[in-house]
């Protein structure tokens, strides 16, 4: 417990030495007034997630045919979760299904970044920037949030990863921590490299960013020396993660927005049904999830979770039993303060007449109305602001209602 | 030593080894540019081993499938594992192969003298970048370093872009060898279909970019161009044209029609090669990776110049970044990725740091684990657009504070007659700031000192 009292107490003294807003408490209500007690998660799902595998629609009269080997059905050893007799989730996504039939899952159908081609690197410059075409903006729309928020101070906002993503790099600040594996350099010698650091803005921010967070997370955990493996491949196992931004999250002091990057939707070959390389990629995030609302504990209640992708996939199979880059897909909205329990869709069918130059699901609702929405409801920020700032060039676009209990 | 010696061996080669700055230092630029006469050094695999060729490869890679089979036994008709099958655990070919692969890499790195010219390797591997997300590319991620790049670091860009494409990990990685065209015999008999991922990324990573102008019928062209090439263990290169596969009659691509057949395809992946688009995203790339993340439109137009003046030859285009006197400017302004960091610290502390062979393997495979936490796996992008080139991926906090702690336990095996004074005075030479020496006055010992000498911001960047 030594460890913790003196990582501590040097950041006590490194706040005071560089005159940073930290999480000391007078100062912050003095210079930045009192933050939101809500917490808003963004999870970007990397990689163009099929939406017809993870929200499949199985009631469609041509669900079946189209979709071939890579269908869902109700029955079977890998039958997927019934939601109205229309509408099914994925097999792999029984934590989710909980929380649906509690009211906590909000989910999306033929939903898409105005984004129109089919380049990951292009989808997800407009899904993070918000802008209505790829490279329209350097900032995210979540960092452009943070000012209006009061959380840009730059402890309020984390990315659990090495850096932040686009999504929250801009303007206001924002850190990045993820779960540590070594043991940590004793506080002597991160003093001389602080002092080495004097100087280099980018350097000494990163450092003290990262310091601050380990505190918060040491303080938050019930064991101090648990040691999680990291992410950092496509492949990985994302509840350290998960579990880490819920610690964080927790904490009273705490950041209030997180980011996470869950990868691997880019099923081009061998994408499988109810229990194949897609839906065995779904279960690793759906334990995340119920990870993170495990560490969040009482917190839940505060928070809401928006999962998104770049863009969709093809509606049918491709020749090596995958699906290749398309539009339209499915989105989530969860946690404690979502109003839930239903799938909200323009659903136009699956006829080859309605699929976007006759392959791709369609997008009929911007994914920028679901995040207006959200900002909105649940975070507070102002019309004003998500117009003139945050959303700058989604005008005619306006924000999805009904999201957050009363 | 002078500034400018120690700018080629930072800037342009991989961290300066005792003794290196004063070499450059005499005349830095024919320092460098003698480097990369001919092909870039090739790593030594283990003592008493070679590595197999492609060919060998995807022959290894089926028989690593039927084993694997085999010590699944049918489950579904409730078979057990034949016991007498050896268990595939961490010892699997994929991964010994890919480790061997990858230890003998960094190892080349902190000795090499002609640092530039890996420098170049690493630039073009991570360009054409394939990844082991893919599991099945582990066997040829080293492979593929050793036959379609080094050989051609000074040769024409399209001759590694046809080694690029026709390698096994690369029709692998991108689905391509599984793709089919769709009215060819192979795609009526069975109903199969085509893969557009290699066409797509052939565009716009590998060549064009992706404002490069072209279409998505531009990506289906490309990919029915690309069908019926795939693996083939009968050829010591592992590449295979499959005739049956291949999409018969001419296909338009952007707006050019290309004959039916083998030489269809070939001339359109030439024409991608010498295209304008092509010279620009390369260009822009290659002083992006030199110079700065947000390089002079004139240093990006001095590239595109030489690319499209030769051809794409590749020797005159890094003749070219090391002629821009942008290059030399004093001011550091790219941040080191982990595995150059890990890399210029082996060098500046002359590595192998004494120890057997044994030891040094095992060191070999921690610092591969090391490079794996600060957030850069080799041949494991999670993207086919490779790992990130600019500051803003590596400077977050959690990567900074891994680049710490390791610089700490690094520091702190190091020997006690270690002289850090001297090794940083004859590793940074002029770039050394007084402020870092005066933080490493004041460090409890040599491998402390040393670690902060490994984090300073002098040594993060380059």
């Amino acid at each position: 417990m030594t460890d913790l009292t003196t990582r501590r107490s040097i950041l006590k003294t490194m706040t005071a030495a560089s005159a940073l807003v930290l999480w000391d408490a007078p100062l912050r209500f003095a210079f930045a007034g009192i933050p939101t007690d809500r917490r808003l998660v963004v999870v970007i799902l990397r990689g163009a997630l099929d939406g017809l595998a993870a929200v499949p629609p199985y009631g469609d009269p041509d669900y079946a045919s189209v979709r071939g080997k890579l269908a869902l059905d109700v029955s079977g050893g890998a039958g997927l979760h019934d939601l109205d007799g229309f509408w099914g989730l994925n097999p792999a996504l029984t934590n989710m299904k909980a929380m649906y039939d509690a009211k906590e899952v909000l989910l999306f159908h033929n939903i898409c970044s105005p984004y129109r081609d089919r380049s990951h690197f292009e989808g997800q410059s407009c899904l993070e920037t918000g802008g209505a075409t790829a490279h329209a903006f350097n900032d995210g729309w979540l960092n452009r949030a943070l000012l209006p928020l009061n959380l840009a101070s730059g402890t309020g906002a984390v990315a659990i990863e090495q850096s932040p993503p686009l999504l929250l790099t801009g303007k206001a600040r924002a850190t990045s921590w993820m779960p540590a594996v070594a043991p940590e350099p004793d506080d002597a010698f991160l003093k001389k490299v602080r002092a080495l650091y004097a100087g280099d803005p980018t350097l000494s921010a990163a450092l003290d960013g990262g310091l601050s967070m380990q505190a918060e997370a040491m303080a938050a955990s019930d064991d101090p020396f648990e040691k999680s493996g990291k992410n950092k491949a496509a492949g990985g196992n994302l509840t350290p993660l998960f579990k880490g931004a819920g610690k964080l999250l927790a904490a009273p002091n705490g950041p209030r927005v997180a980011v996470l990057d869950a990868s691997g939707w880019d099923t081009h070959i061998g994408e499988g049904a109810g229990d194949g390389a897609l839906a065995r990629r779904l279960q690793v995030l759906d334990q995340g999830i119920d990870a993170l609302k495990t560490a969040l504990g009482p917190i839940w209640k505060k928070t809401a979770v928006v999962m998104a992708t770049e863009f969709g996939r093809t509606v049918r199979p491709n020749g090596a039993g995958g699906t290749d880059h398309g539009t339209g897909t499915a989105a989530y909205l969860l946690g404690g303060a979502v109003d839930g329990g239903h799938v909200r869709a323009e659903w136009v069918g699956l006829k080859p007449s309605v699929l976007k130059d006759g392959r791709d699901q369609p997008a009929r609702t911007d994914l920028r109305a679901l995040f207006k929405g959200v900002l909105a409801e649940h975070m507070g920020v102002s019309q004003a602001a998500l117009q003139s700032s945050v959303f700058p060039d989604s005008g005619s676009i306006p924000p999805l209602k009904g999201l957050i209990r009363a | 030593m002078s500034l400018e010696g120690a700018i080629a061996a930072h800037r342009f080669g991989l961290g300066a080894r005792p003794g290196e700055i004063d070499r450059a230092s005499g005349n830095p630029k024919s320092w460098l540019l003698t480097q990369i006469n001919g092909a870039a050094p090739q790593p030594k695999p283990p003592a008493g081993e070679t590595f197999a060729n492609a060919g060998r490869l995807v022959a290894e890679e089926d028989e690593y499938k039927i084993q694997k089979f085999m010590n699944k036994g049918n489950k579904k008709k409730g078979e057990k594992r034949d016991p007498s099958v050896p268990k595939l655990g961490d010892g699997n070919i994929r991964k010994r192969t890919y480790m061997d692969e990858m230890s003998a890499r960094f190892a080349l790195g902190f000795t090499t003298d002609r640092p530039f010219a890996e420098r170049l390797v690493r630039f073009w591997s991570n360009h054409f970048t394939v990844s082991a997300s893919r599991k099945k590319v582990l066997l040829f991620a080293g492979d593929f370093e050793r036959e379609a790049i080094r050989p051609n670091i000074g040769g024409s860009f399209e001759d590694m872009l046809f080694a690029v494409v026709m390698h096994p990990a690369m029709q692998i990685y991108l689905d391509n060898w599984h793709s089919i065209g769709p009215n060819s015999p192979s795609g009526n008999k069975r109903s199969k279909g085509l893969n557009e991922n290699l066409g797509r990324e052939l565009m716009e990573l590998y060549t064009l970019g992706v404002n490069g102008g072209y279409t998505q019928a531009d990506v289906i062209a490309m990919a029915k161009l690309l069908t019926g090439w795939g693996v083939y263990d009968g050829h010591v290169n592992g590449f295979g044209f499959y005739q049956e596969r291949h999409e018969p009659g001419s296909i338009v691509l952007r707006g050019k029609t290309y004959p039916p057949g083998w030489d269809g395809s070939v001339a359109a992946i030439r024409d991608l090669a010498r295209d304008p688009a092509t010279a620009r995203h390369i260009a822009r790339k290659f002083a992006t990776h030199f110079i700065a993340d947000e390089p002079s439109k004139e240093s990006v137009a001095k590239l595109e110049k030489v690319f499209k003046d030769t051809n794409g030859n590749l020797h005159a285009l890094s003749e070219a970044v090391v002629n821009d006197p942008a290059g030399w400017a004093p001011e550091q302004r790219k941040m080191r990725t982990p595995v150059e960091f890990v890399t210029a610290a082996m060098r500046l502390t002359g590595w192998p740091h004494g120890g057997n062979e044994d030891r040094q393997q095992k060191h070999l495979r921690r610092l591969i684990a090391a490079v794996r936490i600060m957030g850069e796996v080799p041949f494991s992008a999670p993207s086919p657009k490779g790992w990130p080139d600019t500051a803003d991926a590596w400077n977050g906090s959690d990567g900074i504070l891994d680049r710490i702690e390791w610089a700490k336990d690094f520091g702190s095996e190091l020997p006690e007659s270690t002289n850090a004074a001297a090794i940083a005075e004859m590793g940074l030479g002029p770039l050394l700031r007084p402020a870092t020496k005066a933080v490493m006055a004041k460090a409890a010992n040599h491998g402390e000192a040393i670690a902060l000498l490994i984090a300073s911001p002098e040594f993060q960047r380059r």
